[in-house]
């Protein structure tokens, strides 16, 4: 199959707002659905945090056709699957299911989105799911690093710096018509999207998706512009004391690029030399391969709306936490100052770009490709401009990029781990 | 040669099973090495000798030292990884298809050429006891070990892949190379190919890469026998945290037997159906009997059940997270009830219908990507034969209600269950 593109992918937008996208692979017996609301954590009063993500869940709790029970007897009995999440900007949901069963998923996912009905006992039974994740949460070493650094990096009116699912108190006080409120002012078909890919009928596929959602209309929530998160001057440092750990966990980074800003592949290649090619890039040669001080040393570059986290992750024997965290701002030094070689940037620009096609073999990789193209506004034939892009590249640009973003000696860091001995 | 489809299982003449299978959706191919060694093969003292050695297979050989062949895969744009079990240590690479040669080249180097330089033991026994301290720190993992101990009282699958901690303290070089050198031989592994390729043309290069690779005398079979379980065994680990957890787990059938299926058609109704998801993937279970007993009821936040296919006996395991304000005794009264309810009445034919359907869709899914069908291919061969997995459906489609109930009374008995709680301490 061809790298998909304005030949294949078909983009139709409904009177209602709703875009679809729809690609066709009839050498897959399955259909793979993803799409996203533009209602989430963003959308939510800091008193409220985890609201988005429970009411996101909470939809498949009972709509009015369909008790809970019989949403998942219908799911379940032909093996497919219906689900959504509650992200920061975007509320994402998605559906697989063999294609023969796509009217069925269909109609499912139309029915949660549209006319959820939050039952009180199924609000419920979520929240005490939820509470226990919480609870696991607290004593999860990775997790709390990472919530650590989220609330340093970001400022505290910055949605960013809060959890998604929430907190034990913000939890504990959301009522059923908190979510009721919540889901009524922001789902909506305006600015809806929806991917669809598999054995369809482009035609057929698309009359199905109008058929569902062409009458919808709902509600966007107005949002006021995302605060700044300003480049971080000083060291921010937090460490979350867990008793009976065996391993720390370490988050170092920084409030990053947004995917659309225009240094944000060069970040990519710069992130992939850091953290990722190979065995984990320069950190994991370093800290892991050379020290053998972790077990894992990578970077993550998110690139979403906002300015998502750049960061680097570890896991590491406690005695081990002040040198891991030294290697790491030592790379992150060198990468700011010595000019990257050729035959490293190649390299990287090689797995980048020759990664494509295995990102793009099944439903599931194309649809997200699909999404993300229409949620940045990259163009139909980005995949197909892709490897010129990244080609393009130099290791100057990767230099200043990594200037500009990151800082050794400026920083957030959470660390979680056992009390100091 | 057995030839079919496009598919074909030989053997070259150092022993060495080749099964190679073409895909032509998309340009990519996925090459699997599988060896018939794992935690399965070792004793007390060299627990953790086989996930240590796949460690050392990434550390270098004199034509691609350390840290050459992962940058080699990865520059081609492809994806590379090893895994160690207690049945088999498996190595492969994704790769785009006109690129997969490499990964023959680095795959038949590395099964004999390993330097195994003390150095790099060294260092890496630091990484391997931090991938322990970061499996200890999951409760679920802790209760696991202690359950699975319990469970198997002779055989090797009592012991956690990683080892314990002693033995990965105390190894030496030595002992790892002579693991290697016993078991990574061409006539105690398989390669798997699966892709956009010729067949012919990707046998000869097979052919090419590992022909010359001289067989070695067969490994040491493994002769740890567990004897039956003669009474409920039950532990409890009481350690930091916030949650409680419980497993249970019961002696199952061998996959040989039909019976398999039948545990098999029974988990799906109890715990919703998991056949091809072991490597991650899988379906929702909340229209399933336990969910609804113990998750709906508000006792448990989650429960799954897994019945793994394996060389020996293995065990049919049931994990629950008990909810904030509930005990693991209230999780196990409550589970207690249902798989009474499972002996003393059948599951409905709607539940096996339901059974079936799912597993099909499971199938069609893992099929979707090259390194899915090659892992399904691969991992059969280790325990069965790639007809296993073809078979799958067929075999499931054929159990019986009578089947269902015949298998819960037999396996689901209080004298064959090992019972684990974890339960957390507060600071």
């Amino acid at each position: 199959m061809s790298i998909p593109g304005p030949e294949d992918i078909t983009r139709h937008e409904l009177a209602n707002g709703l875009v679809v996208l729809v690609r066709e692979n009839h050498n897959s017996p399955s259909v793979v659905i993803r799409g996203y609301l533009p209602v989430g954590a963003y959308d939510e009063q800091p008193e409220q945090a985890g609201l988005a993500a429970l009411t996101a869940s909470a939809l498949m709790r009972g709509t009015a056709n369909r008790a809970f029970e019989q949403i998942y007897e219908e799911l379940e009995s032909v093996g497919a699957s219906v689900g959504a999440s509650g992200g920061t900007h975007f509320t994402g949901f998605g559906a697989k299911s063999l294609v023969e069963d796509l009217p069925l998923v269909l109609d499912i996912l139309a029915d949660v989105l549209r006319h959820p009905v939050f039952p009180n006992d199924g609000v419920e039974k979520l929240r005490g799911q939820i509470l226990t994740d919480l609870e696991e949460r607290a004593h999860d070493t990775r997790r709390m690093a990472n919530l650590a650094f989220y609330e340093l990096a970001y400022p505290q009116e910055h949605p960013y710096s809060r959890s998604l699912t929430g907190y034990t108190e913000t939890i504990g006080g959301l009522s059923r018509e908190d979510l009721v409120d919540f889901y009524s002012r922001g789902y909506g078909a305006q600015e809806m999207v929806i991917v669809v890919v598999g054995a369809v009928e482009t035609a057929a596929a698309l009359a199905q998706i109008a058929a569902a959602f062409g009458d919808w209309a709902g509600h966007i929530y107005e949002r006021p512009p995302l605060p700044e998160a300003p480049r971080i001057t000083e060291v921010r440092e937090r460490i979350v004391v867990i008793p009976g750990k065996t391993q720390s966990d370490i988050v170092l980074g920084y409030p990053g690029p947004p995917r659309t800003a225009p240094d944000f592949l060069d970040a990519l290649v710069c992130n992939s030399i850091l953290g990722v090619f190979g065995l984990m890039g320069r950190l994991g040669d370093n800290v892991r391969d050379s020290q053998g001080l972790a077990y894992y040393s990578y970077s993550r570059l998110d690139g979403g709306p906002g300015p998502s986290p750049w960061r680097v992750v570890a896991g590491v024997n406690p005695t081990n936490v002040e040198p891991a965290i030294v290697s790491i701002r030592d790379e992150i030094r060198r990468i700011q100052e010595e000019i990257v070689s050729e035959n490293e940037l190649n390299d990287n620009k090689a797995f980048i770009t020759g990664s494509l096609p295995l990102r793009l073999e099944t439903n599931e990789g194309v649809a997200r490709s699909i999404l993300n193209i229409e949620r940045y506004n990259l163009g139909l034939d980005y995949l197909q401009r892709y490897a010129e892009l990244i080609k393009k590249i130099t290791a100057e640009q990767v230099r200043t990029v990594a200037n500009r973003w990151l800082d050794p000696d400026a920083y957030a860091l959470g660390i979680a781990g056992p009390p100091a001995s | 040669m057995n030839r079919t489809n496009g598919f074909i299982k030989t053997r070259l003449s150092n022993g060495m099973n080749v099964l190679i299978k073409e895909v032509h959706t998309a340009p990519v191919a996925s090459f699997w090495v599988w060896y018939r060694v794992g935690s399965r093969n070792e004793h007390t003292g060299i627990t953790g000798i086989s996930h240590w050695v796949e460690h050392m297979l990434f550390k270098g050989t004199n034509t691609f030292p350390k840290g050459t062949a992962e940058k080699a895969i990865a520059r081609e744009g492809g994806v590379f990884n090893g895994m160690t079990w207690y049945d088999f240590t498996t190595y492969f690479a994704t790769l785009p298809a006109a690129r997969i040669e490499l990964a023959l080249h680095i795959e038949s180097d590395r099964m004999v050429n390993a330097l195994f330089d003390p150095d790099e033991v060294a260092a890496e026994r630091n990484v391997i006891i931090s991938e322990r301290q970061g499996a200890e720190n999951d409760p679920e993992f802790l209760l696991s070990e202690e359950v699975m101990a319990g469970a198997f009282r002779v055989h090797t699958y009592g012991i956690d892949t990683i080892g314990h901690m002693c033995d990965l303290e105390t190894m030496t070089r030595d002992q790892l190379y002579a693991h290697y050198d016993t078991y990574y031989a061409p006539n105690n592994a398989l390669t798997v190919a699966v892709g956009d390729f010729k067949t012919d043309e990707m046998l000869q290069m097979i052919e090419r890469h590992f022909g010359a690779i001289a067989g070695k005398p067969d490994a040491p079979p493994v002769s740890a026998c567990e004897p039956q379980q003669k009474g409920e065994r039950r532990v409890i680990v009481e350690e930091q945290g916030n949650v409680a957890y419980l497993k249970v787990v019961f002696h199952a059938p061998t996959v040989h037997e039909l019976d398999f299926f039948a545990v098999t058609a029974l988990d799906a109704a109890l715990t919703g159906a998991s056949g091809m998801t072991f490597f991650g993937g899988g379906l929702t279970n909340k229209s399933s009997r336990l969910y609804k007993a113990l998750v709906e009821t508000e006792l448990a936040t989650s429960i799954s059940g897994t019945l793994i296919p394996t060389v020996d006996p293995f065990v049919y395991s049931l994990s629950a997270t008990v909810r904030g304000d509930h005990t693991p005794a209230e999780v196990e009264e409550a589970l207690e009830a249902e798989l009474t309810r499972v002996v003393e009445e059948p599951v409905t034919e709607e539940e096996l219908f339901k059974a079936i359907k799912q597993a099909k869709a499971q199938f069609a899914y893992s099929s979707e990507s090259v390194t899915g069908q090659a892992l399904w291919i691969g991992f059969s061969e280790i325990f069965a034969d790639y007809t296993w997995s073809e078979n799958y459906i067929a075999n499931l489609s054929a159990v019986t209600v009578e089947d269902v109930q015949r298998v819960a009374q037999k396996y689901l008995r209080r004298s064959n269950r090992t019972v684990g709680w974890y339960v957390p301490q507060a600071t």
